[in-house]
C-alpha cells in the first residue's frame, strides 16, 4: 500500500510523519502529483492560516488535484478546514470538497479562543471505529466548522461543531490524531485500514 | 467537554533535565526523552521544554533533542529558553515542536511576537511571563528572574494578547519553589483579562493547590515540574484527585 503525505507549507507535517513511523507505517512525504494521484491512501495535513495557505496550494496547482483525488484523503484540521467551500479566516475560498463555511469561535465567559486542549469526542459513527464514544482527542483552533449532514462525529465548545465528518472518498478531523496519544493512533489505523 | 490540563515541565541543560529551586540550584532529574515517554505514558496532557542552555554549543544539543522527543511522544509540546527571532522558531517547529514560548526576548523587542505570529499562528506561540510582587504591584522578570522590568503583569499580558499570542504562561517568581500552592488572585484577574487561555506555574505542592488553581484560579492548564519529577505527585493519582473534585480531566 502507498501511503503519501502531502507536502506543502503545513506547520505539523513533522509531526504526522513520526506518529505514522510510530505505527510502522511506510509513508512519502511529496508534492509531486503524479505520486499522490497513484498513491493507495493521502494524508492532507495543515497547522496555519487559511488564505496563504490556499494561495501555496493553487501556486503549486495542488488544489485541484486535491479535489479530484478518488482514493480515500484524509484532512487533518487546517486541511479539514481548507476541504470546505469558504473560510472566514482572511475570507478564503477553499476547496469546496464539504459544501460548509468555516467560521471563527467566539470568545465568551469561561470559553477562551483559540479552543484549545483536550476535548470528548460525541456521537461518533462511520469509520473510527476503534475509538470509543466520548474519547478524548487534542484540538488546537480558531475556526470551525458547524454541523452539517457530513459530520461524522461531534465535539462541544461554546456549541456543537464537527470534530470529523466524511464524503465519499474524503475523510476529516479537526483535531490532531498525531498528538492526540492512543486514541490518536488509532483513529489513524482506522483511516490506513479503510 | 474541554478538559484542564496538567503540564509537566523539564528544564534541559546541554541535554539533561535540570530544575531550579527558586530559579537557583539546579538538580539533575534525569534523561529528558525517557521522562517525556513516562509522562505521555501517565496521563500527562502537554509537556514544556525549557533549554536553559548557556552556550551555543548546548543551544544545539538542544534543537537535536527536540527532534528525539517528537519522535518518541504522541502529546503535544511546547519549547522554549533563548529564542529570539523567527529564525530560532522555523528549525524547532520544523523539528516536530508543537508550540514556542518566549520570554525575555518578546520583553526587549514586542513585536517579535506579531512577527511570529504571523509567521507560524497565534496558536504555536505562548508568552511566559516571570512575575514577582512588590507591595500591591506584579512587576515582570526577565533572564530566569534575574532581570527586573518596567513591565507589569496584567498590561503585558494584555499586550501580548493583542500582539497575536495563542496562550499565556504566569510563572509567580514569589510563589515558585516555595510548594505552597499557587498565585491565585492574579490567575483570577488574568481570566477575566484575556480571552486565550492561562497555563498557571509556581508554587504546586498538593494535589489540592491543582484543584485550587483550577476551580479559584480559572487557570485553563497548570504547569509544574519537581513535584513530578521527583514523584511526589504522581500523575494517574492527581487526575483521578481532580475528578473527584468534579474538575474535567482526560482520564
Amino acid at each position: 500500500m502507498k501511503t503519501i503525505l502531502l507536502k506543502y507549507n503545513a506547520g505539523n507535517i513533522q509531526s504526522v510523519s513520526y506518529a505514522l513511523a510510530r505505527l510502522g507505517v511506510a509513508f512519502e512525504i511529496t508534492d509531486d502529483i503524479e505520486n499522490i494521484q497513484s498513491a493507495d491512501k493521502v494524508i492532507f495535513p495543515g497547522v496555519g492560516e487559511a488564505s496563504t495557505t490556499m494561495a501555496y496550494l493553487k501556486e503549486k496547482k495542488l488544489d485541484s488535484v486535491i479535489r479530484e483525488l478518488k482514493q480515500p484523503v484524509l484532512g487533518i484540521c487546517l486541511g479539514m478546514q481548507l476541504m470546505c467551500r469558504y473560510s472566514e479566516e482572511n475570507n478564503t475560498p477553499c476547496l469546496g470538497i464539504f459544501d460548509e463555511t468555516v467560521k471563527r469561535f467566539e470568545a465568551a465567559k469561561d470559553y477562551k479562543v483559540p479552543h484549545m486542549g483536550w476535548n470528548q469526542l460525541i456521537s461518533t459513527d462511520g469509520w473510527f471505529k476503534s475509538v470509543p464514544e466520548r474519547s478524548y482527542v487534542y484540538f488546537v483552533h480558531s475556526y470551525y466548522v458547524p454541523v452539517n449532514k457530513f459530520t461524522t462525529a461531534l465535539c462541544e465548545y461554546t456549541i456543537p461543531f464537527s470534530a470529523a465528518m466524511k464524503k465519499g472518498n474524503f475523510y476529516a478531523v479537526q483535531f490532531h490524531p498525531e498528538k492526540s496519544a492512543q486514541a490518536g493512533e488509532n483513529i489513524l489505523k482506522s483511516f490506513l485500514s479503510l | 467537554m474541554l478538559t484542564k490540563r496538567i503540564i509537566p515541565c523539564l528544564d534541559i541543560k546541554d541535554g539533561r533535565t535540570v530544575k531550579g529551586v527558586n530559579f537557583v540550584n539546579l538538580r539533575d532529574a534525569g534523561d529528558p526523552v525517557a521522562l517525556a515517554s513516562a509522562y505521555a505514558d501517565q496521563g500527562a496532557d502537554e509537556l514544556v521544554f525549557l533549554d536553559i542552555s548557556a552556550t551555543q554549543e548546548q543551544r544545539k544539543t538542544f534543537a537535536h533533542l527536540v527532534k528525539e522527543i517528537a519522535r518518541h511522544i504522541n502529546i503535544p509540546f511546547t519549547v522554549g529558553g533563548g529564542i529570539s527571532s523567527v529564525a530560532d522558531v522555523a528549525p524547532l517547529l520544523e523539528a516536530g515542536a508543537d508550540k514556542v514560548s518566549v520570554n525575555s526576548s518578546a520583553v526587549r523587542n514586542p513585536t517579535l511576537i506579531d512577527d511570529l505570529a504571523k509567521a507560524f499562528g497565534s496558536q504555536c506561540i505562548v508568552l511566559a511571563i516571570d512575575a514577582r510582587k512588590f507591595h500591591n504591584t506584579w512587576i515582570v522578570h526577565t533572564h530566569g528572574g534575574k532581570n527586573l522590568t518596567e513591565k507589569k503583569l496584567f498590561a503585558w499580558a494584555k499586550e501580548g494578547q493583542e500582539r497575536g499570542v495563542g496562550e499565556i504562561l504566569f510563572t509567580s517568581m514569589n510563589h515558585d519553589g516555595t510548594k505552597n500552592g499557587f498565585a491565585i488572585d492574579p490567575l483570577v484577574k488574568l481570566h477575566e483579562l484575556l480571552t486565550i487561555p492561562v497555563i498557571a506555574s509556581g508554587g504546586a505542592g498538593s494535589m489540592g493547590h491543582f484543584a485550587d488553581v483550577f476551580t479559584l484560579g480559572k487557570a485553563d492548564a497548570a504547569l509544574a515540574a519537581s513535584v513530578f519529577h521527583f514523584g511526589e505527585i504522581r500523575i494517574p493519582d492527581l487526575k483521578t484527585f481532580l475528578k473527584n473534585h468534579a474538575i474535567p480531566v482526560r482520564l
